[in-house]
């Protein structure tokens, strides 16, 4: 034999998974969402999100090559999600330069600074949007709106996303059925013809990817469901309360990110628990905080926010909610 | 507006002086009589909480000085007597007198000599490759080469060497608080006495097979010729089976059996060259000693083999 | 739905190649090399001097403890030496050369010892015989089985469960053997649930060998106490715990024996060589063993001499194959890679699982991507990511407290570790180092 045996310890064979595939399973899942958000907002889509994949590419080089000096680590793919999440959770037509500090927010603060890949309690791409939010909220908040004919789009037509438009009228007193003709139909917003962040506009091209990442395994269907299950009872209850106050569930869920964040952003490998019982809780969490924000808070859209409150429970939930051990409901005879 | 400064001053001062007496209860209430001797023994301890004495670092062995009767089976190998003398002056007890010691590697199967036949995959860290099997030679007594000996040190005084494979013990670092000893599942590090000018000879093999097999595996093997017990006149050399030891309180550094033996397996180290031929032998040169200052004579040196 | 446990387990490629393959002879080997520790316990006492002549089935390494077993020679011939062997460990072992004869008896052979169905011993000779002959579980765990059969009187006992699973990608000597030996398997069982008084016992095969759960279910068509159950296709099933748990739905309990929950398990292995031991008084000296790999031109099953070196066994299937670069002495989930084919067959080397070049080579470990599959796939609810961080960083007192030592090491973790990392090997560590502690502490 030319070269020598191999030794290791057992398992000898190792499934065909590899985090890189992970990650990549997730770019292609992506890619739906990306196509619609091509068609409605054009060119500026396309800039958008290629400076922010190419910037947070850049950051993560840079910092890991002459910062950190350890290994680069640009190929796992990660900070390409990073880069298209980013990029999903921006308003079209958004400065350039805003989004470089934004990537430069997701990679070099929230995640290179915990020390990488794996060890970030944040979602990178969700901080670095909600480091925009606080920031530049004039910017942030100007959505070019979509008109129905996909021609040059985001022409410097602007306008709020429908919930933005709910929050807003029912501040002035205005009432929900006088705010239903104002907002895009349910229809529309399940395919993508309404206001918002690049990639919430459609609901359907969104769940597609999410259940391409539910049948490869690389998510599972917990998180989702769970909390999509905690938006809709919330907001129903409210609905049935007082109708003319509260949005109907159907609307809280098509619009917004609440898609985007549940099935891509709240599901993140890294910054979820590991237990399916930590995911549960978890989701409900994030459930909860989501339309507590949405009906009560000052924002008219709050996963991002419920999001990053639940990650720092992460940590917690790991600790608290912990499989059930084999053979621990009886006491041993024998020890 | 003069009211407002007033308020939060007094509001201020109010809460200072609360706090401070919450403190003030709190501290007599919860006061830990602490001996002031241990504070004492701790400032003349080395500080360097390497274990090596067998507590828990520096304070909890100035506790166990201060608070146990006879402490001559306590020692400090970091400090050395010097330390323990001082101890022994703080506390007015008797102490042990040990001779310095330094770590030894007791292999030198380095890559060029000791061929590798298997290719190792997993963690590398010596005690979990220790575990899957014998090592990536045929050696099953010898250095693994995965350096948990160096990750251990805390006194730098161990690096692993590219070209060899092998850790190398820098003695003048060494403070033979015998962290790398513990840390070796092989235990291939032994605590040798530390002669003046750190002059030392050891049988730099620990392979118990029988000579072919030994020899196979590796060039430098030690193969239980006994050549080397045949012309010690201190007796000093023991064989074990297929292996010889050489007693460090029985030799006295004659070099003679460096020169007989056929495998160059006995290493002599910081002996000047002699003049007329040249030691078979080199292992990496350690820079020059600097003069120690305790005598070697005078007390029986002791030895972890 | 077929029957499995709930919790844990995965799916490897079965690889099962040789499972058409009946079970062929070995030669007898020239020279045997037999160690002296095959089982799990106190290593025989060796018995016999260089220059000896032993026969077939003599004993030539007695029992040295109650965790301990008899060793026999498994041919005729002369000890040459007595020297220090690498074994399956990738340690040199105490071994008993034994160089064989010419003239070899060959009606010890296997093939000459027809079915005996009566069962005419008491339970005390069954006993006798069963730890006389060296028996010990042959599904890879290599404990001597008397000590399970001792039993206690406090230990009430309702329940024989027969492991057939072999839930191993790859092996198929469990298979063929139920396949090809089925009437011997069930009065093996008769015999053991004369001698323990169980009125019950259960044989658990995985679905993917349907020709031996029906062979099984026609041997024991007379027989009412013995049921044959097929279980959904799951590793690690084979697993005592989790067989326990599929099959009758009691657990366990953590640190306990199977013996706690009023069961006794034997694989189909052991329970032949219980039969061969009872009723022709034939100790045990071969096992089959499967040699495979992708690229084995011949792999197939073989009745093999406890001793033989695997150079010998490799040598039949058509040597090694040109870029082989991993031997495994077992399943590919958890076997035991060995150093080179001088190393011998013992009781527990239930197949020789020869790795080429692309499936060899372990994945760069990278970060943790906390995806919790280990998590999922721990068929004992612990989480390895964490003990494996827990052993890394050295504190093992938490490792211990997350229940470290419950680790059965079937190694599904590092199967789909994402990451690569090496879980199960830290874990193993860890267990080790939490075993010392607790052995000072006591």
């Amino acid at each position: 034999m030319a070269d020598p045996i191999i030794i290791s310890a057992s398992p000898h064979i190792h499934s065909a998974r590899t985090s890189k595939k992970v990650m990549y399973d997730v770019v292609i899942a992506l890619i739906p969402a990306f196509l619609v958000s091509l068609y409605v907002f054009g060119y500026s889509a396309m800039i958008l999100t290629s400076i922010a994949v190419i910037s947070c590419l850049l950051f993560e080089f840079l910092i890991q090559k002459y910062i950190l000096k350890t290994k680069v680590t640009i190929s796992d793919g990660s900070a390409l999600i990073t880069g298209i999440l980013l990029a999903f959770n921006l308003p079209a037509g958004l400065p350039i330069w805003m989004i470089i500090v934004g990537s430069l927010v997701a990679i070099g603060v929230a995640k290179l600074s915990f020390g990488g890949l794996g060890f970030n309690i944040f979602n990178p791409a969700l901080v670095g949007r909600v480091f925009l939010l606080v920031s530049f909220p004039v910017q942030m908040t100007m959505w070019p709106t979509a008109v129905e004919n996909n021609t040059v789009i985001a022409d410097a037509v602007t306008g709020a996303t429908p919930l933005g438009i709910i929050k807003e009228g029912l501040q002035f007193g205005e009432t929900m059925t006088s705010l239903s003709a104002k907002i895009p139909s349910n229809m529309d917003m399940l395919l993508g013809i309404t206001g918002g962040s690049l990639g919430e506009m459609s609901a359907i091209a969104l769940l597609i990817g999410g259940l391409y990442l539910i049948i490869r395994k690389v998510i599972s269907w917990h998180i989702p469901v769970i909390l999509l299950a905690t938006i809709a009872i919330m907001t129903s209850i409210f609905w049935l309360v007082n109708s003319e106050q509260f949005a109907n569930p159907i609307i809280h869920i098509l619009s917004g990110g609440a898609i985007l964040g549940t099935f891509y952003m709240a599901t993140d490998l890294v910054t979820s628990p590991m237990t399916k019982k930590g995911m549960v809780i978890f989701a409900i969490g994030i459930g909860i905080i989501t339309v507590v924000i949405r009906l009560f808070g000052a924002y008219p859209e709050g996963i991002s926010f419920a999001i990053l409150i639940m990650n720092a429970f992460v940590p917690l939930i790991n600790k608290y909610f912990k499989p059930r051990r084999f053979g621990s409901k009886i006491k041993a005879k024998i020890v | 507006m003069t009211n407002s400064i007033l308020y939060s001053v007094l509001l201020l001062a109010s809460l200072g002086i609360f706090a401070a007496i919450i403190l003030y209860v709190v501290s007599k209430k919860f006061y830990v009589y602490e001996d002031p001797l241990i504070a004492d023994v701790d400032d003349v301890l080395p500080a360097a909480n390497c274990g090596g004495c067998g507590s828990p670092g520096c304070k909890a062995f100035a506790q166990k000085l201060v608070n146990s009767d006879d402490i001559s089976e306590l020692f400090c190998p970091v400090g050395g007597n010097d330390v323990m003398k001082l101890v022994s002056e703080i506390l007015g007890k008797e102490v042990a007198e040990k001779d310095p010691t330094v770590a030894v590697l007791l292999c030198q199967g380095g890559c060029d000599v000791r061929p590798k036949t298997t290719i190792y995959q997993g963690p590398r860290t010596c005690s979990i490759s220790a575990m899957v099997y014998g090592g990536e030679t045929d050696c099953q007594y010898g250095c693994l080469g995965d350096g948990d000996c160096v990750a251990v040190c805390d006194f730098d005084a161990m690096y692993m060497d590219e070209s060899t494979g092998l850790p190398v013990i820098i003695s003048d670092k060494c403070t033979s608080c015998g962290a790398c000893v513990k840390a070796c599942p092989r235990d291939i590090i032994e605590m040798r006495p530390k002669n003046k000018r750190d002059l030392k000879i050891f049988v730099g093999c620990l392979n118990e097979d029988k000579g072919g097999i030994a020899k196979k595996a590796c060039d430098v093997a030690c193969i239980g010729c006994s050549k080397c017990e045949d012309i010690c006149p201190k007796d000093a050399v023991i064989m074990t089976g297929n292996l010889a030891y050489i007693d460090p309180v029985l030799c006295t550094l004659c070099r003679k059996c460096v020169e007989v033996c056929p495998t160059h397996s006995i290493i002599e180290t910081n002996f000047p060259p002699k003049k007329v031929k040249k030691p078979k032998v080199e292992k990496p040169k350690v820079e020059k000693v600097a003069v120690v200052k305790e005598s070697v004579e005078s007390v029986i040196p002791k030895t972890d083999a | 739905m077929l029957k499995t446990f709930p919790k844990g387990g995965i799916h490897p490629a079965e690889n099962k190649i040789t499972s058409s393959k009946e079970i062929k002879r070995m030669p007898i080997p020239k020279v045997v090399y037999v160690p002296i520790a095959q089982h799990i316990g106190i290593p025989s006492e060796i018995i016999v001097d260089r220059k000896d002549k032993v026969e077939i089935g003599q004993v030539v390494a007695k029992s040295s403890g109650f965790v301990s077993s008899n060793i026999h020679s498994p041919v005729a011939g002369t000890v040459t030496k007595l020297d220090m062997i690498v074994d399956t460990s990738g340690y040199k072992k105490q071994c008993i050369v034994i160089r064989t004869d010419q003239k070899n008896e060959s009606n010890f052979e296997e093939p000459n010892f027809p079915l005996k169905k009566e069962i005419s011993m008491d339970q005390k000779d069954i006993l006798k015989h069963i730890t006389d002959s060296g028996i010990v579980g042959l599904g890879g765990a290599t404990f001597p089985s008397h000590v399970k059969l001792d039993l206690k009187n406090d230990n009430h006992v309702d329940c024989l469960i027969i492991n057939g699973v072999e839930c191993e990608p790859y092996l198929t000597a469990d298979h063929r053997l139920m396949l090809e030996k089925a009437d011997e398997i069930i009065v093996g069982i008769q015999i053991l649930m004369h001698a323990l008084h169980i009125q019950e016992a259960v044989i658990g095969i995985e679905n993917n060998k349907k020709d031996a759960i029906k062979a099984l279910k026609k041997a024991a068509q007379s027989d009412k106490r013995i049921k044959v159950a097929a279980l959904q296709v799951k590793y690690p099933q084979g697993s005592e715990k989790q067989l326990i748990k599929a099959i009758i739905k009691r657990e366990v309990p953590k640190g306990g024996l199977p013996m706690d929950v009023g069961i006794i398990v034997h694989n189909v292995g052991t329970i032949f060589a219980i039969y061969q031991a009872v009723q022709y008084d034939r100790p045990l000296i071969e096992r089959v063993v499967t040699v495979t790999g992708k690229k084995i031109e011949n792999a197939s099953n073989f009745w093999v001499k406890i001793g033989t070196p695997i150079k010998d066994l490799v040598n039949e299937v058509g040597g090694i194959p040109e870029g082989t670069r991993k031997i495994v002495n077992g399943g590919p989930m958890m076997g035991k890679a060995i150093k080179n084919t001088d190393v011998p067959v013992t009781k527990g080397t239930s197949g020789i699982l020869v790795i080429s070049e692309d499936e060899a080579s372990r994945g760069e470990p990278k970060n943790c991507i906390r995806c919790g599959e280990c998590v999922d796939v721990c068929p004992m609810g612990l989480e390895p990511h964490l003990l494996m961080n827990l052993t890394e960083k050295g504190i093992y007192e938490t490792a211990a407290n997350e229940d470290i030592m419950t680790c059965i090491e079937c190694g599904s973790c590092s199967y789909v570790c994402p990451s690569h990392r090496p879980l199960l090997d830290y874990i193993r560590f860890g267990k080790s180092i939490v075993k010392k502690l607790n052995t000072a502490k006591n």
